[in-house]
């Protein structure tokens, strides 16, 4: 049996938590220094941007070290270090930072999996013109993210998750000459901002009711049991408590971030910046920084929830995730463009990440999280191997038989490919999906989501079929030279094909110890789990699921070599759904004919006001005002005589002696400005003296 | 040494660095710059005269600082909007480039 601990409060932090800020200052700090230095120095660049990443990793397996020794130790490890950021009349603001199993494992992971994109880079973006600015904004990314995973403020949460945001818009411009890459960046800043809004607005209901922001903080943080029965108490309207809608709010914002439904419009349109800028940030890290909102504030998400039961918010959660899952997934069975399948599919991980977290707790969706992370940074870095070998193609039609030219990108990829359709047994995908699954199964509210995602999990082992062979069967059907891509490239997705298939290990059923890891128990082996609860049925069904996925996309798309010119196989026979699914459903149409007409009709109104309204009043006022000037020049001219014209002549050539010190230099003014002030600055202090 | 007398001098080298960076450059953003560097040295000491004042309690000195602030982001955004202008105009942000209004 598995026995409980519990999070026991700390006196007083440990040096091991004490030193956790370092973890996102160093690489924060090495994106300062790289933005001072110049163009040329490409070098010093990577190297000071590999080298805090990597310092900070050895920090992070240090904190994840001390939680696990605790944690073996029988001991739950939750330690905080808080202070007072700003303190006006009674209220005080306060930051902090948090180490628990939670965030020691997201610093490992997101460290790790930076770390190989970082070294990916310097083979990726050797021919770029700009390197020192791509690895400045690299790291600081790397920082603002890892500063998002130690936050125990949802203040200081929001600071980073916003840094994150600012950094995605600047990598997704990274090219900004191109003018599609420039308005994919827009885009995506934009959407995420809409549900930024209400992320804030969330933010400050929680500090109006009850007064801190600080998730942990010796039984008085806000996510803590006390401050939630006061949330519990307040009513929001609809039947939701505040701690509903607070957590709805909140939601809002991670599902703008995480790229959920109806805010998931930009995050495929992202894949205009450099294919490592995909991999680090649309697909393994920023993107999940949802999700670990919504896990790091599951107990506000779960309060008021009875034994076993959902809550509205929880519920909300499910069904957001489990419609975006199938929704994205059936738009990535119709893309073409070898980083928007993947990103779609992202999308529809997203989704499934969600889903496990509203139906199965924290430790579901994470751990579909954390292995998503591996295989999915080493789908994109494939993909940014093809990219690379192919000259910049992305059209999967432009490829094929590349499983002969670039053998290790195809065996990677081929890894990937099978963790993420989740490939029985063998691949951490499976394990994590599954508990997805299983958490659906038993779901008491409806089974509506547990067919969804089946479903999606054929179609995600259809599409990703469909890729492949793509890309790497059949004949080649470019005309550039394809070659295999540098051992500096290659050498990060070896490491992550390892991972995507060993991190299986810790999430099996038998011995569940991510979960017990996350939740404070203890693990323990037991080769019965796979028999309890027909577990045994769930998994024939997933894989007979991924089998049917793959070997549709087999028989459809194997060793056909098609024609690039040549509609695909299922546009011939199914015409309309493929037409929906390769517009999108056309939501970004829908958008553009709603939301952005709305906004552009309304900028004309205000225009047409402002020229026609105010623009008319004004020009009345100044027509009345030009009437009378012109009467009092009449009288002027013919009344006011000679006399009083020499007397101004005077005062004219005096005022012409003048209007020489107005030189129009407006420096010249500032100095004579900065003079006088000398001037009374030693009068005063002469003054003074006397 | 007196917190009051190093907020002070604090202030005051940001204000000369900020004077100095106003005086010497001629690229019209570069000025704002230091003239937002003059303007937040005086709100250090707006500040600093509050926090170490008689009336600590008061919150009149933040609310200036604060209220100051304000303005100067105003400030900023009419500035930013004039060199946008200009810059439309005269294809330079160069403020000697920009010596057509004068007596």
């Amino acid at each position: 049996m598995q026995e409980a601990m519990t999070f026991t409060p700390q006196l007083a932090a440990s040096p091991v938590a004490g030193m956790v800020w370092l973890i996102p200052a160093v690489p924060i700090a090495a994106s300062g220094v790289i933005a001072l230095l110049k163009q040329p120095m490409r070098k010093t660049s990577a190297a000071l941007a590999i080298g805090s990443l990597f310092f900070s990793l050895l920090l992070a397996i240090c904190a994840f070290t001390h939680v696990l020794l605790g944690w073996m130790h029988g001991e739950a490890i939750r330690e905080t270090v808080n202070f007072t950021w700003i303190h006006v009349g009674s209220t005080n603001v306060d930051l902090g930072w948090v180490l628990d199993p939670l965030s020691a494992v997201m610093l490992v992971m997101v460290a790790f999996v930076g770390l190989l994109i970082f070294i990916y880079s310097v083979g990726y973006m050797a021919h770029d013109e700009n390197y020192t600015r791509f690895f400045c904004f690299l790291s600081l990314f790397a920082g603002a993210m890892l500063g998002v995973v130690i936050s125990n403020s949802l203040l200081l949460l929001f600071m980073c998750w916003e840094l994150v945001g600012l950094t995605s818009y600047l990598l997704i411009g990274f090219w900004y000459q191109k003018p599609t890459a420039s308005a994919a960046a827009k885009k995506a800043f934009l959407t995420t901002r809409v549900g930024d809004i209400f992320f804030l607005l969330g933010m400050v209901w929680l500090f109006s009711q009850t007064g801190t922001l600080l998730f942990y903080n010796n039984g008085v943080g806000s996510i803590e049991p006390l401050a939630l029965v006061g949330l519990l108490g307040q009513h929001a309207g609809l039947g939701m408590s505040a701690a509903g809608a607070i957590a709805l709010l909140i939601f809002a914002g991670a599902a703008g971030k995480s790229g959920q439904f109806p805010l998931h419009v930009w995050l495929p349109d992202a894949m205009e910046g450099p294919t490592p800028v995909s991999a680090l940030i649309h697909a393994a890290t920023m993107v999940a920084a949802g999700v670990y909102l919504v896990a790091r504030v599951y107990p506000l998400m779960q309060a008021g929830a009875l034994a076993g039961g959902s809550t509205t918010a929880l519920a909300v959660v499910t069904w957001v995730g489990a419609f975006t899952a199938v929704f994205a997934a059936l738009i990535a069975v119709a893309q073409n463009d070898i980083k928007r399948i993947l990103a779609y599919s992202t999308v529809s991980q997203l989704g499934y990440m969600m889903a496990g977290l509203g139906m199965g707790g924290v430790a579901v969706g994470m751990f579909h999280l954390i292995t998503h992370a591996f295989f999915k940074a080493l789908l994109f870095m494939g993909a940014g191997s093809v990219i690379h070998g192919c000259h910049e193609e992305q059209d999967i039609r432009h490829m094929g038989g590349l499983r002969k030219s670039m053998k290790l990108t195809f065996a990677t990829y081929a890894i990937g490919m099978l963790a993420l359709c989740g490939f029985p047994l063998l691949f951490s995908g499976f394990w994590s999906k599954d508990g997805i699954l299983e958490a659906a199964r038993h779901w008491p509210l409806s089974q509506m989501p547990s067919h969804m995602l089946v479903f999606g999990a054929m179609l995600t082992a259809f599409y990703m079929t469909r890729q492949v062979c793509y890309a790497f069967f059949g004949s080649y059907r470019g005309h550039a030279k394809v070659h295999e891509s540098p051992r500096v490239m290659t050498t990060p997705l070896a490491i992550l094909a390892f991972f995507a298939i060993a991190l299986g290990a810790i999430g099996t059923p038998a011995w569940p110890w991510f979960a017990s890891f996350l939740n404070g128990k203890t693990a323990t082996l037991e080769l019965s789990a796979f028999g309890e609860h027909g577990f045994l049925l769930l998994m024939l069904t997933s894989a007979y699921v991924v089998f049917l996925g793959l070997g549709f996309g087999w028989l459809l798309y194997g060793n056909r070599s098609p024609k690039a010119e040549e509609a695909d196989v299922l546009e011939q026979r199914i015409p309309l759904l493929w037409k929906a699914m390769s517009n999108r459903f056309w939501i970004d149409e829908f958008y553009g004919f709603t939301f952005i007409a709305f906004y552009s009709w309304w900028g004309k109104v205000a225009n047409w006001l402002d020229r026609r309204v105010w623009g008319g009043l004004v020009t009345l006022v100044a027509g009345t005002f030009r009437l009378w000037a012109h009467i009092n020049r009449f009288l002027d001219t013919n009344i006011v005589d000679g006399s009083f014209d020499k007397g101004c002549e005077e005062l004219a050539s005096g005022g012409g002696l003048l209007a020489r010190v107005q030189s129009g230099r407006v420096q010249a003014y500032l100095r004579i400005l900065a003079l006088a002030v000398a001037v009374l600055a030693a009068l005063l202090i002469w003054s003074s003296r006397a | 040494m007196n917190p009051l007398v190093a907020y002070l001098t604090v202030a005051a080298m940001l204000f000369a660095i900020g004077l100095a960076g106003a005086l010497t450059r001629r690229n019209a953003i570069l000025v704002l710059i230091g003239i937002e560097l003059m303007l937040n040295a005086a709100n250090l000491n707006l500040i600093a005269f509050w926090r170490y004042g008689p009336h600590p309690e008061a919150l009149t000195g933040f609310m200036f600082a604060i209220f100051s602030i304000a303005v100067a982001a105003a400030e900023a955004a009419v500035g930013l909007g004039l060199v946008i202008q200009v810059h439309r105009h005269a294809h330079s942000t160069d403020l000697d480039a920009m010596n057509r209004m004068k007596g």
